[in-house]
């Protein structure tokens, strides 16, 4: 295992879905990611933000191998992802929640739903299997393990919820962590703690990790690097501190006028917010997909051609024919 | 997720407690009939016939009617050890007379004996010994019976003695002899004396008597046209209930429960096929076809459970799969998949474990419908033809019912404990269903 | 515990005179009965709401707020123990009415609601623009033509275009259901309407588009809004004044321009610390510990347990202070 390499190498990845009438006539596919290319280093945190059927739920799940891609190629730690190691590609990736109540079978105890993905993949003897769950929980400060192990998820809070979600995810040692809007469920005081905790767990194990959002407002928080996604393509790539200071795309213009900092002049204005609503990912739209709501369009260019990844500034890569 | 605890919370609701104590009082019905009346003796004697019921009366209603101030009289049997030895003469040439006397109490003022009658078994080579029988009032009235020719063993059934009633002016001997002079309609009270007198012919000849002198009232049942105790019947149609309703639901709970979850989880064409063998059943029509099995094959009460549960196992169950449906989506299923369960374990270990206590209620709810399937089957003279059932005894009444007839304790018992099981079992499983179903709950 | 807060009833005056508040309510309470005992959702509420000015009540979950909306509308389960106070519309006590009048005239006639997630909460079986007509119909006996048109009208004011009316609720995106159940609450032209979290299950474009409609509304109409949100951010979009709830009480009620520059509660303090930002870079902060459980809520100053600038007085349960007779917070910080 490279300490500095490339973790996760993806390619023109598409993953799509098939669509059957009456449960097997054909009707199309869902072309819920089409052609995405980025690579993740070791204990590399990246964000993905996105709205509702931006692609970005299905690339975690491709990544998670809950879904083969359908073209392109998934690197991870070198060995390619195909149909056939999905198993492979599961154990190695903790996946961590929205919903943390939902996440955590109401039946178990914490301690059964830690030794679950032990005794699925078989890993370690009984004993070594104990001593890691008590090492993970006393790593999410679940503390005194010992209280802890009995209860059952209704018996904690939300906060803690989400801990042994963390936890969960942790136990099999993965590489890489993804994480789906893992505090948006949580109130505002508990988020900061969450937050804090992936932070530190990132660093200790030099983790990866992919978190999914759609509040720009919380990327700092989570990672240096982030992208944006609309329509199943990602449309910029930067730093976040570089994004917040020079938006390019235009979608994420209007993502980040969208977004309110609590500021109470924010009562007196009203925010410009593009007309019309996210394309059907079943039959997209030719060329640049933003480009029926962008009112920097260049006719004949942008409903004609797919722009390309441009790197007007260094590290800084926006999909946008403004920028070629 | 205490399945104790929440089985605790039927406490709080009344109607459970009652239907509980229902219950309890079926299982221990259950396990009495077992105990007291062992399978091959309960048969034995439920298939018996007329022989060995021959000592109880017919027709005989409970006893607890006397409660209600009926004072029926209960059957009163004098054994030859009872009697009283009053003379005994040799009369030479191996010619021997005794006089016995059989005497009983007759307390009850609320109606005469059902019968009455003579028992005996006599040893002899080639000449049979005689009775000569006198009949002795309270009042002092020596009413004379008859000679009767003990050959070998029988009964003399001195109410229906044709002569006999002849004599007595055309009133039934249990009746004439029992009769008040003053107020003939009623019983006489005090102690009756039938006065035998024996002569046996032969040295080695003997002869052993029994007065049997019939009731109106008979245990905690009563009795049916073939004499037969129906608190037998009774207690064992409990456990035949309970089995047969029991195992019925449970075997086709579990059932629903498992393959509701695989066709749900695997979706596609298995979800279809199930969905499919679902409807199918619901539109074929359960009496009918067990109608025809009984009818046409076998009236076994295994084999109508046998048959039952082939048809219950066509398909899954609608609610079961509405609630599978929900748990597709469910974040951690998909947790589950992340880490990399297979197929089989998230049905097992993360699907069904949610809704099994769910089907709690439901075992509970499904049991009473079995019982009555198989009562009903019973009734319309499909039972099983071997075991004592409510559903026979039902049966076995209705041809004996008509307008006037005062044997409605015969149909009316087993009801009540259909009723009893039916009520029951519901009020727990109503209880049950507001315990584990939260939206059921008023707050 | 009760008797402080009724002495707070000298409530704050935004500056204009009696006949322009609009609704007032006096020492609220409502309490459950639960289970496990009785539970004071909402314990000893006051506030004064201008005519024409909205506010915002601000608050996490549990602290009572979708409890006070509740209250306000009457829309009370069967397990209620305690409900009691005065709220005042226009110079009229609501709590006397029965509910047979309060149905009539006050619900959904002064005062309307969009509840937590209404956008899930459209009959699927009715076209979107019979729905949003329902309520004229049924409440208010109006025929269908004419309650269709007032709906047509609605749906314009709200950006819901006049041919999405004819669809059936599955067929329109959460945003468009949303305005579907905003033009429902507009329907009868109410004084107030309250919102309870109206944009967090949406998309951020999609936020914002509401929002700009409910301002749009609040500016051509003059209504007044009640914002419940856990969401300080979003309350920032609509809000004149800010309420801020904790554990049943209201622990701050400020102007906006106050509270957004610097919130006065030491509550409040933190929960804004606890914010991230995107534009501006700062170390975020978390409060330790959890609001206090309201089956029995512990005497004293509730949130004196997480509070780092508690001290011995806080043992007593502050009253409602007025500071400059601007803001109202309750805090011991803060006695004159």
């Amino acid at each position: 295992m490279q300490q500095n390499g490339v973790l996760l190498s993806a390619k023109d990845l598409h993953t799509w879905y098939e669509l059957r009438k009456f449960g097997f006539i054909h009707a199309g596919y869902v072309r819920a990611l089409d052609g995405v290319s980025f690579d993740l280093r070791y204990g590399e945190a990246l964000t993905i933000v996105g709205e509702s059927g931006s692609g970005k739920t299905t690339l975690l799940k491709t990544v998670l191998g809950l879904a083969p891609p359908t073209k392109g190629t998934l690197v991870f730690a070198g060995q390619p992802v195909t149909a056939k190691n999905l198993s492979w590609l599961r154990r190695h990736v903790g996946y961590v929640q929205q919903d943390p109540y939902g996440a955590l079978p109401p039946f178990m105890n914490v301690r059964r739903i830690l030794l679950e993905p032990m005794l699925i993949n078989k890993v370690g003897q009984p004993a070594e299997r104990e001593a890691r769950i008590r090492e993970v929980l006393e790593e999410v400060r679940l503390l005194p393990v010992e209280d802890f192990l009995l209860k059952f998820p209704h018996m904690l809070s939300g906060g803690q919820q989400q801990r042994l979600v963390i936890a969960r995810a942790m136990v099999l040692r993965p590489q890489l962590i993804v994480a789906d809007e893992p505090v948006s469920m949580l109130d505002a005081s508990v988020r900061v703690e969450i937050l804090d905790l992936m932070r530190r767990v990132q660093r200790a194990h030099n983790l990866g990790v992919i978190y999914i959002t759609h509040d720009l407002s919380t990327v700092r928080y989570f990672s240096e690097r982030v992208f944006i996604m609309y329509a199943a393509k990602v449309v910029e790539k930067a730093d976040v501190r570089e994004i917040v200071r020079n938006h390019l795309h235009p979608y994420t213009r209007a993502l980040l006028a969208a977004i309110p900092d609590p500021d109470h002049e924010n009562a007196l204005h009203f925010k410009e917010v593009p007309p019309g609503e996210p394309p059907s990912l079943v039959r997209p739209p030719e060329g640049c997909r933003f480009h029926p709501r962008c009112v920097h369009k260049i006719p004949g260019l942008c409903e004609r051609e797919v722009p390309p990844e441009f790197e007007p500034v260094p590290g800084h890569f926006v999909a946008c024919w403004l920028y070629r | 997720m205490n399945l104790w605890a929440r089985l605790q919370e039927l406490r709080r609701y009344p109607s459970a407690l009652v239907g509980l104590a229902a219950v309890g009082l079926l299982i221990l019905m259950s396990v009495y009939a077992v105990v007291r009346y062992p399978y091959s003796e309960a048969i034995r004697l439920w298939r018996a016939g007329e022989l060995t019921w021959l000592e109880y009366p017919r027709n005989a209603a409970p006893r607890w009617f006397n409660w209600f101030g009926a004072d029926l009289p209960e059957t009163i049997s004098v054994t030859h050890e009872r009697a009283k030895a009053l003379h005994a003469e040799d009369l030479g040439g191996g010619v021997r007379r005794r006089t016995l006397s059989f005497s009983c109490d007759f307390l009850n003022g609320g109606g005469f004996p059902k019968e009455l009658a003579l028992f005996y078994e006599a040893t002899f080579t080639r000449t049979p010994p005689q009775a000569v029988l006198t009949w002795r009032t309270p009042d002092g009235r020596e009413i004379p019976i008859g000679t009767q020719v003990l050959r070998g063993g029988g009964r003399y059934i001195i109410s229906a003695d044709a002569a006999l009633v002849k004599r007595l002016g055309g009133r039934p001997p249990h009746e004439a002899l029992f009769a008040h002079p003053a107020e003939p309609g009623k019983p006489l009270r005090g102690r009756y004396e039938l006065l035998v007198d024996l002569f046996t012919f032969e040295p080695q000849s003997e002869a052993q008597l029994k007065l049997i002198v019939y009731g109106q009232v008979h245990g905690w049942a009563g009795t049916d046209n073939l004499r037969r105790d129906l608190s037998i019947a009774l207690l064992w149609g409990a456990p035949i209930a309970m089995v047969f309703g029991m195992s019925a639901a449970l075997i086709l709970t579990l059932w629903y429960l498992f393959i509701s979850a695989v066709a749900t989880w695997y979706g596609g064409w298995v979800d279809a096929l199930v969905d499919r063998l679902t409807e199918l059943r619901m539109i074929l029509p359960l009496l009918p076809i067990l109608i025809m099995v009984g009818m046409f094959w076998s009236r076994s009460l295994w084999i109508m459970l046998a048959v039952l549960i082939l048809y219950g196992v066509i398909g899954g169950s609608k609610n079961y799969r509405a609630m599978y449906l929900q748990t597709r989506s469910l974040p951690y299923v998909e947790a589950a998949r992340a880490y990399g369960a297979g197929n089989f374990r998230i049905i097992v270990r993360y699907l069904v474990p949610r809704f099994l206590p769910l089907t709690i209620p439901a075992f509970i709810n499904a049991i009473p419908g079995y019982v009555f399937l198989e009562a009903s089957l019973a009734v319309l003279g499909l039972g099983d033809p071997v075991l004592p059932t409510w559903g026979k005894v039902i049966q076995e009444a209705s041809g004996f019912l008509y307008m006037g007839s005062s044997y409605y304790y015969w149909i009316l018992l087993p009801a009540a404990l259909l009723f009893l099981t039916g009520v029951g079992f519901a009020m727990v499983g109503i209880a049950l269903d507001r315990i584990f179903n939260p939206r059921l709950r008023a707050i | 515990m009760a008797k402080q807060t009724k002495s707070a009833v000298n409530l704050v005056n935004f500056g204009r005179s009696e006949s322009a508040t609009l609704l007032r309510v006096e020492d609220l309470k409502l309490y459950f009965r639960t289970t496990k005992g009785v539970v004071q959702a909402v314990d000893g509420v006051s506030f004064e709401l201008g005519r024409r000015r909205s506010a915002t009540v601000l608050g996490e979950s549990g602290c009572g707020k979708t409890t006070l909306a509740r209250a306000i509308l009457r829309l009370l389960p069967r397990n209620v123990h305690t409900f009691s106070g005065k709220i005042v519309l226009d110079g009229v006590d609501l709590m006397p009415m029965n509910d047979e009048w309060f149905r009539k005239e006050i619900r959904w006639r002064k005062i309307s609601f969009v509840p937590q997630a209404a956008m899930n909460a459209l009959n699927p079986v009715l076209r979107v623009g019979h729905q949003i007509a329902e309520p004229l119909v049924v409440h208010h006996g109006v025929s269908q033509d004419a309650a269709f048109k007032r709906a047509v009208e609605a749906a314009k004011l709200v950006g819901l275009p006049e041919d999405f009316l004819s669809r059936y609720a599955f067929e329109l995106s959460g945003g468009m259901r949303q305005r579907a159940i905003i033009a429902m609450a507009l329907l009868t032209n109410p004084e107030l309407i309250i919102l309870d979290e109206p944009t967090s299950a949406l998309d951020v474009l999609t936020q914002a588009n509401i929002m700009n409609t409910l301002k749009k509304i609040k500016r051509e109409f003059e209504m007044s809004y009640i914002l419940i949100t856990h969401d300080i951010a979003t309350s920032s979009e609509l809000a004149d004044e800010v309420i801020v709830m904790y554990a049943g009480h209201i622990v701050e009620h400020s102007p906006a321009a106050r509270f957004f520059k610097a919130p006065l509660h030491p509550y409040a303090q933190k929960l804004m610390a606890s914010v991230p930002t995107l534009r501006e870079d700062k170390e975020l902060e978390f409060i330790p510990g959890q609001p206090p459980s309201l089956l029995n809520p512990p005497k004293g100053c509730r949130f004196a347990p997480r509070c780092p600038k508690r001290f011995e007085r806080c043992a007593e349960e502050p009253p409602l202070f007025s500071l400059d007779g601007v803001s109202v917070v309750k805090c011991w910080l803060f006695a004159r």
